[in-house]
């Protein structure tokens, strides 16, 4: 089937799984509210089991956008395979933050079904945001997820913490949706136009125009902020540390994922006419992440602490996918984003696993003895600190290997020795927590400590460990996928793909 | 290229400085006589009662936020039904799409009971 | 002797029978010890639940003294303790059939391939795709195993070596309450290490670089629960991950420049480069790099001593056999790179030579028997570079074959004196250290088993004739004194203004003094253990006793390898060594004609980019010279040492003097370490930390900021120290900084 816009009712063909999952949230959020009323109580494990029903009905609505071709590259909403890989791994993301909920709201007393409803409609946010071809859907998408997530933080409102860490979000958030907006309203103010195909003739003539530069830069700020590039890093800690586990472990990976898509779309591909512009800064930022955050999170004593200044490390490796700005670059962008994706909402699920009832302080000494007492989880969780290392035998490997190599085909050398460096500074902290769960003996008084991750959970945990090893063996099948995806994205008439480095 | 914004840089020069001007000037020349009378709050001539920073139910909150959505949905549909005819059918479904949305919003307060006071 | 012209007439043989040779079940040597570390695996999961749950159940009362450097942890000794003697549970027995089973396997088929290989004479690798691994446009690597002369000779020696050392250490640890994990990281330890000797790409070959990196760490730190170790372990680690950075770059330059990282593809491409053109130059030095951090040179060998910490097995067989001469295996896999760039190669014979020289100094003066036996690990890959860097590949081989058995029995040795040592102390709860040499003395009389084959070990890598070290050091040291003559094609090139001939002087007297002091300590080593008066203690001497067949068995076979593992390259062109020609395995050099179609591109290589050499002329004199350092060595140890006088740890110091004091602290070189590299990581950490994160430009907040914004009537008039103050500042000054540089560009 070919859509051409030309009826507005192509849009509601092209944004089908968005508008599934839209629809589901809501039935999710009246099945909640019709079970309970206004009583304070837990909600249903049914709830959670249709949330994660709806990710299903969705992925295969996402699976069929396959089937669908756009006849020109105007539309708001783009209609091609980028997208679809995309949308998967945003879903995956919800599914995986979904299965490791499940216990852990009860155990902190906010099994309430808006979580998961809001969740669904952050994720709904999350794939506009990797289909956004116009800066105004571009920025619907953006709020509608950050809207979701600011209360998702905070969502366990009595916990000093989470409130706090919501706050700052919101503050900072909002702060930098200014930015985004105002960046919007210049590039408009010069092109004349939001959307990005139309934007893209105009880039040669645009150059020397400060109005649009400053509109790309504050764009670059609005997206480097979703992302967690450093500087504007600075709410990820507290917010990430504040919020719940799973809300973590999907703003480490879905939300990073979604926003990076965005960053290619608008960047890679649509403002390739003016690499040479946003690269030299970017690859600074690019620089100060990967070696700002790997040595801060050397200081680190709390585990979520540290992973989470770990995601801000991978966010400075991905952008030197972004920096290649070419094929190989969105490949290897869209492989790494898979394998981080599983790696990383695994840790996090393993984080819930060690927690303490309702406390998740998570020094690194909870660990100790934890790969004893726990053979199973402890492998996956060695599985996932070596695959974010990057050490061969996992799929992180493969993903960096990908990343340098279309690094060095963009003649970004200086980059790639830098992520292989960095990525050797973080090593040690990674090492730490698997020397710590296997060679240091539990206290005695922790023996009967049980695990707290249900039976779900811990499947969904084996089988991202599982595929994060199949994804260094047998990559193939991925890489080809991935390699096929990017293909449209930077073959459609009017880039200016190859202009750039 | 930017020169053509010069004009309003110098508007907004312009105004600022009379703003600012403004305040100083009355404040450089003018008496200035500090009374109990003038330094306490202006209430329709009554005595002021107590402290005005004074905390009150999170009700009115809930209904002010209620407010809110409603208020944005005027906002939308008035100038929907202004031009009702010229966007057709594609409107139509637009709007109905908003007020469907809206409309489970709705549902969600009345079953949660923020629309009850008590 | 390094340049043996090949006959044609034989080439021409070869061409005519070349793929009648077809491997036998290749990939069933690699999935072997893979199979077996499956089985382990379980069985360790099983086991380790089991203990858990014992430990649990008896009150944990750990016994024993804490950072005590005894053999076994201390939480060994309570679990053991607390298990009921008497019936082994099933976890302990299967190990001990399938780990050296498997080994045993996939040695016969190594031998069964050898016989079918040495039927042809194979000019070609035999390549074996399984799958397509990373498909990437013109980035293909294959999942694909290569079999040739020298895949086979590492194959043979990993595999070999490795079931001995799986079988000693069923005597040497089945009594371990981790025996099943141990003995399934010894499996995977053996795949790892298969698939980097075996790999057809350097993607493959780096997997099982990692491989056995991960093995490497796991088994350091087998005894865990002493800091001591984890620290060892995560030393090993870190250190390698430098060298596996050069890896990884020299990789992705191999893939700019030459488009293909599969050795037949690579190798054959690699003449196309610019003779020692910096881009050669640069692959090979980083594939050095990657080289010089897992075979432990300078200034990377710091792990190496500390890897001692692991049961001693694992550093026979990873830690002196097999693991750390990957570093040379993957120099002589890239001779055709190396030979590129002379340059390179003679910077690898050069940290070679001074690395064998400088760990020799330290192992002079080391009292924990295993600490020498590392030491002298890292010089004798020293001198294997030493002869990889001068071209001379088969020599480096050769040697790394000799090492592997004489190096491996000795390890095996200390660990039997270590085994018995300790099982005394442990009869008498006595808390002495069981690897210090102070604790020893006397022992041939209850151990006469290990004292001949370390007997036989020592001689051997002393050098003295007809042991297999004589053959393998002579030739490195050999090739060193020909190349100063000029007669080696390295010897036209130059490293820092210096020419080749005159470097290669320079490593051979570094060479010969460090064969000297190799000589000296290693007649320390068993003078101060086996002679003497014991210093054991009374109590403790009741219950020395010799080891089980277990572990004698593999002594005592490689022993015997150690004694005729030179025969397999008596070179009848050298005079001296031509007298042994008459025992020689395999004809005349076999090693040589056996290796030569490995070696072929180097040599064509340098045929092509370098003036003719004059021919080889074989002196006598040199290898007078090597007996004689040898002999020396070991006669001068039997003068100056009294092991009679020597004392216990307690009556004995550590060291006398400074240059004692020096050589016992190592040069002090993991000092220097902590100060230049460690400590300003981890202060660069912390500024990172405070000043971007936290804490610090609140400061500047408060008193660039605040206060101006005081002073412009903008604030309420009262400064908010909330941090997200901070964080919005710090990312307005990250939106000037971006809009400034974006706009200025």
């Amino acid at each position: 089937m070919t859509l051409d816009f030309a009826s507005q009712a192509d849009y509601l063909l092209a944004l089908l799984p968005e508008i599934v999952l839209s629809l589901w949230a809501m039935l999710v959020l009246m099945v909640d509210v019709f079970q309970k009323g206004n009583r304070v109580e837990a909600s249903r494990p049914v709830v959670a089991w249709l949330s994660l029903a709806g990710l299903v009905v969705t992925a295969a609505a996402n699976g069929w956008l396959l089937t669908i071709e756009e006849a020109a590259v105007t539309g708001m909403v783009a209609v091609d395979s980028f997208r679809v890989f995309v949308n998967f791994i945003v879903l995956i993301a919800a599914a995986l933050a979904i299965l490791i909920s499940i216990g852990y709201l009860d155990r902190r007393g906010i099994n309430r079904g808006e979580f998961y409803a809001l969740l669904l409609f952050a994720t709904v946010g999350m794939m506009l945001l990797g289909a956004a071809r116009d800066l105004i859907l571009l920025f619907l998408a953006l709020e509608l997820m950050s809207v979701a997530l600011y209360v998702l933080v905070g969502f366990d409102r009595r916990d000093p913490r989470s409130s706090e860490g919501a706050l700052k979000y919101f503050l900072l958030g909002s702060f930098s949706s200014g930015f985004l907006l105002y960046g919007i309203a210049l590039v408009f103010g010069s092109a004349r136009s939001t959307n990005l195909s139309a934007i893209v003739p105009l880039l040669p003539s645009l150059q020397e125009s400060p109005m649009f530069l400053i509109g790309a830069g504050l764009l670059l700020v609005g997206l480097a902020f979703k992302v967690a590039v450093m500087p504007f890093h600075v709410w990820t800690p507290d917010a990430y540390d504040g919020a719940p586990t799973p809300v973590t472990a999907l703003m480490a990976t879905g939300v990073k994922a979604a926003a990076f898509a965005a960053f290619i779309r608008v960047f890679a591909v649509g403002f390739a006419g003016i690499y040479n512009e946003w690269s030299v800064v970017l690859s600074w930022l690019a620089l100060l992440t990967m070696f700002g955050a790997n040595l801060i999170a050397l200081t680190q004593g709390s585990v979520k602490r540290m992973l989470a200044y770990s995601s801000i490390a991978h966010a400075g490796y991905l952008l030197v996918a972004v920096l290649a700005a070419n094929a190989y670059g969105a490949a290897a962008f869209l492989f790494y984003l898979l394998v981080y994706t599983l790696m990383t909402a695994g840790a996090f699920g393993i984080v819930i696993a060690n927690s303490r009832g309702a406390n998740e302080l998570n020094k690194l000494d909870d660990y100790a003895g934890f790969g004893w007492r726990e053979p199973l989880l402890g492998a996956v969780f060695s599985i996932f600190l070596l695959s974010l290392a990057g050490f061969p035998l996992t799929g992180g490997f493969i993903g960096k290997l990908y990343i340098l190599r279309s690094s060095l085909e963009a003649g970004n050398v200086e980059l790639a020795v830098s992520l292989v460096l960095a990525s050797v500074i973080s090593y040690f902290y990674y090492l730490r927590v698997v020397v710590v769960m296997y060679m240091r003996p539990a206290p005695a008084e922790e023996a009967n400590r049980t695990v707290l991750l249900t039976g779900p959970g811990q499947l969904a945990m084996s089988v991202s460990a599982v595929a994060v090893l199949a994804l260094f063996f047998v990559p193939g099948w991925v890489l080809d996928v991935a390699q096929r995806s990017v293909a449209s994205l930077f073959t459609v008439p009017g880039t200016f793909f190859g202009l750039g480095p | 290229m930017l020169r053509s914004y010069l004009p309003l840089l110098i508007l907004l020069g312009i105004s600022a400085a009379q703003a600012v001007g403004m305040v100083v000037v009355s404040q450089v020349l003018s008496p200035t006589k500090w009374t109990w009378v003038k330094a306490s709050p202006y209430e329709s001539g009554i005595d002021p009662l107590g402290s005005t920073r004074e905390r009150f139910s999170v009700k009115f909150y809930v209904v002010a936020i209620l407010f809110i959505v409603f208020d944005v949905e005027t906002v939308f549909l008035i100038p929907w039904a202004v031009v009702m005819r010229e966007v057709g059918v594609a409107g139509f479904v637009a709007a109905a799409m908003f007020i469907f949305i809206l409309t489970v919003g709705l549902i969600y307060e009345w079953r949660k009971g923020a629309l009850e006071w008590d | 002797m390094i340049l043996r012209v090949q006959q044609t007439a034989e080439t021409v043989v070869a061409e005519a029978q070349a793929g009648a040779f077809e491997p036998i079940l290749l990939g069933l040597i690699v999935l072997l010890p893979l199979i077996g570390f499956a089985i382990n695996g379980v069985a360790a999961i099983l086991a380790a639940r089991t203990a858990e749950r014992r430990r649990w159940s008896s009150s944990s009362h750990h016994g024993g003294s804490e950072g005590e450097a005894d053999e076994y942890s201390n939480e060994t000794h309570s679990v053991m303790d607390a298990e009921p003697t008497g019936v082994v549970p099933w976890t302990h027995r299967l190990p001990s059939l399938v780990a050296p089973g498997v080994m045993l396997l996939a040695f016969a088929l190594a031998v069964a391939n050898l016989f079918g290989m040495m039927g042809v004479e194979l000019e070609e690798p035999i390549v074996r795709t399984y799958w397509s691994w990373i498909p990437v446009g013109e980035l293909q690597v294959e999942a694909a195993l290569q079999l040739d002369q020298l895949s086979l000779l590492m194959t043979l020696v990993v595999t070999g070596v490795g079931a001995l050392i799986h079988l000693f250490s069923v005597g040497y640890m089945s009594h371990d309450p981790g025996y099943p994990r141990y003995m399934a990281y010894l499996n995977l330890f053996v795949f790892f290490m298969l698939v980097l000797v075996l790999g057809a790409s350097f993607p493959v070959m780096f997997v099982g670089w990692e491989g056995v990196g991960l093995c490497s760490y796991l088994l350091i730190g087998f005894w865990f629960s002493e800091k001591a170790n984890a620290d060892a372990g995560k030393k090993a680690f870190i250190v390698n991950r430098i060298g596996d950075f050069g890896f990884l770059i020299a990789m992705l330059l191999i893939f700019v420049d030459l488009g293909a990282l599969g050795y037949v593809e690579v190798f054959e491409r690699a003449p196309q480069l610019d003779y020692a053109g910096p881009v050669v130059t640069a692959i090979c030095l980083f594939l050095f790099l990657g080289a010089v951090g897992k075979s432990a040179q300078i200034p990377l060998y710091v792990w190496l001593p500390d890897a001692m910490a692991g049961p001693t097995p694992v550093s026979a067989l990873i830690h002196a056999a097999t693991m750390v001469t990957a570093g040379v295996y993957l120099v002589v896999r890239a001779s055709t790179l190396f030979a590129m760039a002379p340059a390179a190669s003679l910077l690898v014979a050069l940290v070679g030579a001074v690395t064998a020289l400088f760990a020799a100094t330290i192992g002079l003066k080391q009292w924990d028997i295993k600490k020498v036996l590392a030491y002298s690990t890292i010089s004798q890959l020293g001198f294997m570079f030493a002869a990889v860097g001068m071209g001379a590949y088969v020599a480096g081989v050769f040697h790394l074959m000799t090492h592997a058995f004489f190096k491996a029995c000795l390890f095996l040795g200390s660990g039997a004196v270590i085994h018995a040592l300790h099982e005394a102390m442990h009869a008498t709860h006595s808390h002495a250290d069981a690897q210090d040499m102070r604790n020893m003395g006397g022992l041939r009389r209850y151990l006469p088993i290990t004292f001949a084959t370390m007997a036989i070990a020592t001689l051997a890598i002393a050098g003295v004739a007809p042991f297999a070290g004589f053959f393998s050091k002579d030739e490195i040291v050999g090739a060193a004194w020909i190349g100063s003559a000029g007669e080696l094609p390295l010897s036209q090139a130059s490293l820092f203004g210096v020419g080749g001939g005159t470097w290669m002087g320079m490593i051979a007297i570094l060479l010969s003094i460090a064969a000297f002091l190799t000589a000296f300590y290693m007649g320390r080593l068993m003078l101060y253990t086996f002679f003497g008066p014991n210093r054991t203690g009374e109590a403790e001497r009741q219950h020395l006793h010799e080891v089980g067949w277990t572990m004698s068995v593999p002594l005592i076979v490689l022993a015997v390898m150690s004694t005729i593992g030179g025969f397999f390259n008596v070179d009848s062109l050298v005079p001296i060594v031509n007298l042994f020609s008459p025992f020689a395995f395999g004809g005349d050099a076999a090693l040589h004609n056996w290796l030569h179609p490995v070696i072929i591109g180097a040599e064509e290589v340098w045929a092509s980019n370098t003036a003719a050499i004059p021919e080889v002329h074989h002196a006598s004199w040199p290898i007078l010279l090597a007996i004689l350092v040898g002999v020396a060595g070991l006669v001068l140890a039997a003068v100056v040492l009294k092991p009679q006088l020597l004392g216990t740890p307690e009556e004995t110091p550590a060291y006398e003097g400074n240059l004692e004091k020096v050589l016992y602290n190592k040069w002090y070189v993991d000092e220097l370490y902590q100060r230049i590299v460690v400590r300003p990581v981890w202060g660069l950490s912390r500024a990172f930390y405070s000043v971007v994160d936290r804490g610090t430009i609140d400061g500047i907040i408060d008193g660039v900021l605040g206060r101006g914004a005081m002073l412009l009537g903008l604030s309420a008039g009262r400064v908010q120290t909330g941090q997200v103050n901070t964080y919005a500042f710090i990312i307005i000054v990250g939106v000037i900084v971006v809009l400034g540089s974006i706009v200025v560009m």
